[in-house]
């Protein structure tokens, strides 16, 4: 089958992007789109133009690192998968797509279909972890964890981070990233201690890094490849009420301004 | 060279904890004083990260993703192994540390190997401490299954997805640190070369993926976990991205590379369905624990699979191997599944593919049973090819997976340049010839949690580190190289695609040094490896600009440094005249064609020195024996 793309193209952060009209004739339909890409990338090269700059790695929908919008839809038309595991036998003969980066205020672009998600590894760095150093463990099952906690702690887990959710989003929230990790934390008992600490420094650090706030649309939940549920926002949402509501979490004025301060780590 | 592994002896039960007491230690208050580079941050290179900085060490960790977190080991899926006995078995320290011996084909360190059955129940200890939701029986204790090979249940899983959880574990580990400041992480940077000062590893030479810039980063050590080499074949289950280049420029720095030709064939991946393939897709191999493999008995059967009665189908692993039946280790059932297509069995389009079949686990345990334990499998199969694997069986066909070989380490996961650790995938140390199934994961987090910071202080604490000037002669070598390999790659200005080479080289490999080889294989892919990467570097088109993000650049550079790789590996393949585990030489094989081992020639180490690209490689040996697991042939029937 044959296939119209329309692709971002955009070298770098300061030069303007547009979009550029290309032909793929020979789609088979057992590649993925990643695959296709990788087609028009070699004739790409063999004309001489500057192959599309995409980031993608693992290719079986785990890493997280690929992602961008197919039609105006984060990860494309089919539900609860990454564009590496979309195969072109969902799209017909000479159908046009139009294939554009993530965009989020928090994901500032690098080239073409590539863009920054520095920031959601800052929001992990601001509390989305248990405390534990290397040796301090007690025996695994002197932790005891009821079986449906752990499945619906597992449930939120599966996030791969990929920023479908943000993308899609009219608000650009991270959300539902956020709440599928406090989630996942705050069903196992390792991680009530910090369980209220970790979504205020979380939620506080998503609006530092220019991440909306969520107004119960649903995109997120639509687009995610992972099938990560709603209600992780909500239980993120509950969390925080009692995080500010119990004295002891609390925002106290010297805290007000967090947002501007940057993390104490540093990253190049 | 003579090759010191540093081995305590005495019992081995001991060794470790001796060990450890015998090790100096570095002050608490001048761990702060000591900056350390660790290079990847999978599952060894971020716990390694995250326990070094926990310790007071400064770290710079670097990978070449967007985010610690993408880093390859999160795609594995199957499990970890600890020898808890939680099961009530009959596992034991002692046990893991047999069967991974024998796994091994006789062909890894005792002392190591024990080591890390010691060390796997600690794994488990932190990563629940972590928040890892490994699967739990409705009373709340974790579940086991027994996986790939193990007749005990001691494989711990977070449903398909272990190594995501554990490595999302490290990484959350790996982020607090940073949070802390006491990690700077370099995401998007790539290592391309290593700064030896007198001797010792000192630094690193990276180039930042997306301004293009060449950084210098200098250290007291450098640590590399940054994985295996099984993208040499261009098909693989390993990330588009995963690449050898640390490893093999540290190699050509003087790191002795051992046992390259140990690579591991995973029996249960995707068939490859077009010319357009760009990875192969790893089915879990617990997918055998409740999956039949079958082929037809004849050649050439096309009927659908549902039309083969029960009497036309032979499940071979059932038939040859009664005791493990569809559970032998990876090279048995690989090179079975190779065998039946070879006669002509094979299914699907190619007739490079066998059955693996859940109709009677699904009759057994009903539908919902097998979801629970296989439902994202089973969504990914179907996802790709288009098949319902609940209604028609899985096809599967054998893919490169796993290099047990990798940089020579001693017993501290040194290489043999001082200062200079390798740890997880990236060292050769404890898998021998073959990895068992649920191993991989174990030793990354042992190295990382473990072994190296218990071990690193050692060294810090009996050496003095100077300042280096940036003009160093070693620092502006090291620059200029990387300089001159990046230009020399824009400047050649061919007409082939760095990919159309690598698929070349790829397919090259795997004809002749893959799931089997013999000599004249093996010469004859020795006397093409050279003209190709010749053509490469004569024909090779690389677009844009070195300051830019610019992916054909970063290809190349893996893909040449594939090219010297591959030539080591079939050297080390052709002189390694005998079968063992995932090197199988079909000149030596038992009347029955498994694996003939030649244990009075070959229970050793191949370690190879570097001696330019073109020259001859310099093989040092280091013996390897058995003093509590005695070699004997491995039978699975």
């Amino acid at each position: 089958m044959r296939l119209i793309l329309h692709i971002w193209r955009q070298r770098n952060r300061s030069e303007k992007g547009r979009m550029v009209r290309y032909e793929v004739p020979n789609v088979n339909q057992d590649m993925s789109f990643l695959e296709m890409l990788d087609v028009l990338n070699e004739d790409l090269i063999a004309r001489g133009e500057d192959p599309v700059a995409f980031d993608h790695d693992c290719r079986e929908g785990i890493c997280g690192m690929c992602g961008f919008m197919i039609n105006g839809v984060a990860h494309g038309p089919l539900r609860g998968t990454t564009v590496c595991q979309l195969h072109m036998r969902h799209f017909r003969d000479g159908e046009e797509l139009y294939l554009e980066p993530w965009r989020a205020r928090a994901f500032p672009i690098i080239k073409d279909l590539a863009v920054d998600r520095g920031a959601f590894d800052r929001l992990i760095a601001a509390g989305g972890y248990i405390s534990v150093s290397t040796g301090s463990a007690p025996d695994g099952n002197a932790i005891l964890v009821p079986k449906e906690n752990a499945d619906r702690a597992m449930d939120a887990a599966a996030c791969i981070g990929c920023g479908a959710c943000v993308a899609m989003c009219p608000n650009a929230s991270a959300s539902l990233f956020m709440g599928a990790k406090i989630t996942h934390l705050g069903l196992l008992p390792q991680g009530q201690t910090e369980r209220l600490g970790r979504v205020r420094s979380m939620v506080a650090q998503s609006v530092a890094e220019g991440f909306g706030h969520c107004t119960s649309i649903g995109e997120c939940e639509a687009v995610c490849p992972k099938d990560i549920k709603l209600e992780v926002i909500a239980r993120m949402n509950g969390d925080f009420l009692r995080a500010t509501w119990n004295g002891r979490g609390a925002l106290r004025d010297d805290e007000a301004e967090v947002s501007d301060k940057p993390l104490a780590g540093s990253r190049q | 060279m003579t090759l010191d592994s540093k081995t305590p002896g005495g019992p081995i039960e001991t060794r470790w904890d001796r060990h450890r007491f015998n090790l100096k230690l570095v002050n608490p208050a001048n761990k702060r004083k000591h900056r350390l580079i660790v290079v990847g941050s999978g599952l060894a290179g971020a716990s390694a990260a995250a326990s070094l900085a926990e310790l007071g060490y400064k770290i710079s960790c670097f990978c070449f993703q967007d985010s610690p977190r993408r880093a390859h080991s999160i795609a594995a899926q199957g499990g970890i192994n600890a020898a808890k006995n939680y099961h009530n078995d009959g596992d034991s320290v002692y046990r893991l540390f047999y069967d991974t011996v024998k796994g091994g084909d006789f062909r890894s360190r005792e002392s190591n190997v024990y080591r890390l059955a010691e060390i796997s129940v600690r794994i488990i200890d932190q990563c629940v401490a972590q928040g890892v939701p490994f699967a739990r029986e409705y009373s709340g204790y974790l579940d086991n299954r027994s996986f790939g090979g193990a007749q005990v249940s001691r494989t711990f899983y977070a449903r398909g997805q272990t190594g995501q959880q554990l490595l999302l574990g490290a990484y959350q580990a790996l982020e607090r640190q940073i949070g802390q400041g006491n990690v700077q992480m370099f995401p998007r940077t790539e290592m391309l070369d290593l700064i030896v000062v007198d001797g010792r590893a000192r630094g690193i030479v990276t180039r930042n993926l997306i301004t293009g810039a060449i950084q210098t980063h200098i250290a007291d050590a450098v640590v590399l976990g940054t994985g295996g080499y099984g993208n040499v074949y261009y098909l693989s289950t390993n990330a588009k991205g995963s690449n050898a280049t640390a490893i093999w420029r540290a190699h050509k720095r003087g790191a002795l590379f051992a046992n390259p030709c140990y690579t591991q064939i995973h029996p249960t991946c995707i068939p490859v369905s077009g010319e357009y393939q760009s990875k192969l897709t790893l089915m879990s191999e617990s997918l055998r624990n409740d999956g039949r493999v079958w082929v037809p008995l004849v050649r050439r059967d096309v009927r659908p699979p549902a039309k083969i009665p029960e009497a036309e189908r032979d499940y071979y692993l059932e038939r040859k191997y009664p005791s493990f039946g569809n559970l032998v280790p990876r090279d048995v059932a690989s090179r079975n599944a190779k065998a039946v297509c070879d006669e002509g069995r094979g299914v699907g389009e190619s007739g490079l593919a066998v059955y693996l079949d859940f109709r009677d686990a699904i009759q057994r345990l009903g539908r919902h049973v097998i979801r629970e334990r296989y439902g994202n499998l089973f969504d990914m199969y179907q996802r790709i090819t288009g098949e319902n694997p609940y209604e028609t069986p899985m096809r599967i066909y054998p893919a490169i997976h796993y290099t047990m070989g990798g940089l020579w380490v001693d017993y501290n996961l040194m290489s043999t340049i001082p200062g200079l650790y390798v740890i997880g995938e990236a060292n050769f140390s404890d898998h021998g010839a073959n990895r068992l199934g649920a191993s991989a994961l174990m030793q990354g987090l042992a190295d990382g949690y473990f072994v190296l910071p218990a071990t690193i202080g050692d060294y810090l604490a009996s050496n003095k580190f100077e300042a280096i000037a940036a003009d160093h002669p070693a620092i502006k070598d090291a620059e200029n190289q990387v300089t001159c390999i990046t230009r020399r790659l824009l400047e050649t200005k061919g007409t082939r695609s760095v990919d159309s080479f690598h698929r070349a080289l790829g397919k090259l490999v795997w004809d002749y040094c893959g799931m089997s080889r013999n000599a004249e294989g093996l010469q004859h892919a020795l006397s093409r490896i050279p003209e190709m990467r010749e053509q490469f570097w004569r024909e090779v088109r690389v677009l844009g600009t070195g300051e830019e993000l610019n992916q054909s650049l970063e290809k190349a550079g893996r893909v040449a440094d594939f090219f010297e790789l591959a030539e080591l590996m079939c050297i080390d393949a052709l002189h390694r005249n005998e079968s063992c585990g995932g090197h199988f030489r079909e000149e030596y094989q038992t009347p029955d064609g498994e694996a003939a081992r030649d244990d009075e020639h070959y229970a050793y180490v191949a370690a190879w020195e570097f001696h330019g690209v073109g020259n001859a490689p310099e093989l040092h040996r280091e013996p390897l024996t058995f003093e509590y697991v005695h070699p004997t042939q491995r039978s699975y029937k």
